[in-house]
């Protein structure tokens, strides 16, 4: 098999084995990326090959040199990071995320072309990039989802052995989902936020997008951890993640919540992961019905919340410190004109909404009740957390629909985001991993939630259901 | 809730974005819409609910004020659309 299609676990046994160098994976990588990306589009501002971080000169070292490629709102110092939006163009920023100095540190090669993502993660389908979308890998007129459509397109196709993505309400789950790949959420607080550039500052995680849940456990261990230049981040230990991976889930408790099997969600989305509950029940786990009563208020309540942190977070972006500046004869003229022509319309349409919910005289009536609403929610999973070890329900309603269907329909295209919202608004952990093809040929996705730190179950439950299925080794035609 | 046409002027005024007419029309029709949709939190009842503004029990997270290395001026600056010395130029602020 050709090294770009291999999972990092796999590039790091043939480097011990002396049987493929670091450089003859990013040989191979390169090759890959310059024959399909024309198609997928899951690079940003690639130019003939992708450019790279010195290797490692270390031998030893936990990664061995393999490549990794990063999402376009992390920071890399000195290498364009711009959200995929006109209002960042030429950005390079003076240092490095937290997360990339901790992957350089393990001996990652570190892709400094970016993927692609809808501009500053406002989004579910990598439309809203001013690079244009990215192609889901399985069906090219389809979208990748998003907002971390590049990441995971990038993976799916065997352009990236394995990417970083973020996520706010469901950007590295439900693109993984909708390309058939695995990516984890950790609990707010377990990935320092240093150097994401900000969306939503009390929803916002970076994490893993892989081939495999090892892959993604393997990343797990190296990004995680308390920062102090992250004050929202939390010191609590981080475990060895691969000795979750056991092959066992005989007794796990695991809550199936009646709301996430709506009416007009995708019948052979249901069947697949029905199918998947099955199959857990199989090899020993304890499904059950439970109830989450608040779930129909989700989306609502973050898109409150999320667009008001959103438009204080953008404030910054006024032509004053970087990127782009339109003239103006007074200041307020150059913010102004500097925003309309480098914001695209779901940034200004956040930023317009949260700036709303926020001002005076609706603040109470939408912020604050919206807050009331966050802890109505959290109270649903608390209880459930009490009785159960995990959760499991559909990661979208749909797979992958057709590039250009849902992007005239703002509210229609939020609502995609039903079953990963809740989980960003609790603080929770929770994983995507596929779970077959609809008829059509596009993949499902499964999605495992765990309570705060507890992402060892999630590992353990997906690893059990990964190794006894085979979706994660079918690649789609390229 | 209808969202005007004027309160969004005012809304876009304290956003600093520009919009042009035809933004304004079509921001209208879907604030509305989105607005309309958001409005079934007002069916529940909250009263005797706090708020969750941060959902992780940490608070007053505090360093030493001691000084330590920070960005230097000229690395703050490098990306800057204009600089005049060790500031960002910007048009008149004060009339």
């Amino acid at each position: 098999m050709e090294l770009y299609r291999l999972t990092g676990h796999e590039l790091i046994r043939k480097i011990e084995n002396k049987e493929a160098s670091s450089q003859d994976i990013l040989s191979a990588l390169t090759q890959r990326i310059k024959a399909i990306d024309a198609k997928v589009n899951a690079y940003v501002r690639l130019s003939g090959s992708p450019e790279h971080s010195l290797p490692s000169l270390d031998q030893t070292s936990i990664l061995r040199g393999i490549p990794i490629s990063i999402k376009d709102n992390i920071c890399t110092q000195d290498h364009n990071t711009e959200c995929c939006s006109k209002i960042l163009e030429g950005f390079r920023p003076p240092y490095d995320a937290t997360v990339i100095g901790k992957l350089k540190n393990s001996g990652a090669l570190i892709l400094e072309t970016k993927t692609n993502m809808d501009e500053f993660a406002f989004g579910s389908s990598t439309e809203n990039s001013c690079f244009g979308p990215s192609h889901n890998p399985w069906d090219l007129e389809c979208v990748t989802g998003g907002s971390s459509g590049g990441s995971a397109a990038a993976v799916a196709a065997d352009e990236a052995v394995w990417a970083l993505g973020s996520d706010t309400g469901g950007s590295i789950r439900q693109p993984a989902a909708f390309c058939g790949v695995v990516g984890l959420k950790p609990t707010y607080g377990r990935v320092s936020r240093y150097g994401l550039i900000a969306f939503a500052s009390s929803l916002d995680q970076i994490g893993p997008i892989t081939k495999d849940v090892r892959d993604c456990a393997t990343l797990m261990n190296i990004i995680s951890g308390y920062d102090p230049n992250d004050s929202t981040s939390v010191n609590v230990r981080v475990p060895d993640y691969t000795q979750s991976l056991v092959n066992d889930v005989k007794g796990i408790k695991i809550g199936i919540p009646r709301e996430y099997f709506v009416e007009g969600m995708d019948e052979e989305v249901k069947k697949r992961v029905e199918e998947a509950i099955g199959q857990l029940r199989a090899l020993g786990a304890v499904c059950q019905e439970v109830s989450l009563p608040h779930t129909e208020y989700a989306v609502p309540v973050y898109y409150i919340i999320a667009t008001a942190e959103a438009s204080s977070n953008l404030a910054r972006f006024d032509g004053v410190q970087y990127g782009l500046r339109t003239e103006a004869q007074n200041i307020i003229d150059m913010y102004k004109k500097t925003r309309d022509k480098g914001f695209g319309q779901e940034a200004k349409r956040r930023v317009i909404l949260g700036t709303f919910v926020l001002s005076h005289g609706y603040y109470d009536a939408y912020y604050l009740r919206a807050l009331k609403v966050r802890t109505l929610i959290k109270q649903d999973f608390d209880k459930v957390f009490a009785e159960f070890d995990c959760i499991i329900t559909p990661t979208s309603p749909t797979s992958a629909f057709k590039i250009g269907e849902k992007i005239n329909d703002p509210l229609k295209m939020y609502l995609s985001d039903i079953y990963t919202i809740s989980v960003n608004l609790a603080g929770l952990a929770a994983i995507s991993i596929p779970c077959g093809f609809t008829k059509k040929g596009l993949p499902a996705g499964l999605q495992i939630l765990a309570k705060p730190f507890n992402e060892e179950i999630l590992f353990r439950v997906a690893h059990t259901y990964e190794q006894n299925t085979a979706w994660h080794l079918q690649k789609p035609t390229f | 809730m209808s969202l005007n046409k004027d309160t969004i002027k005012q809304v876009a005024h304290l956003s600093r974005i520009h919009l042009k007419p035809a933004e304004l029309e079509m921001l209208s029709g879907q604030l509305k819409d989105i607005l309309d949709f958001i409005d079934k939190l007002k069916k529940l009842d909250v009263a005797n609910i706090s708020p969750t503004s941060h959902i992780l029990a940490i608070n007053n997270v505090f360093r030493e004020d001691v000084p330590k290395n920070s960005l230097p001026a000229d690395k703050a600056l490098e990306n800057a659309p204009v600089k005049q010395g060790k500031f960002f130029g910007v048009p008149k602020i004060i009339e």
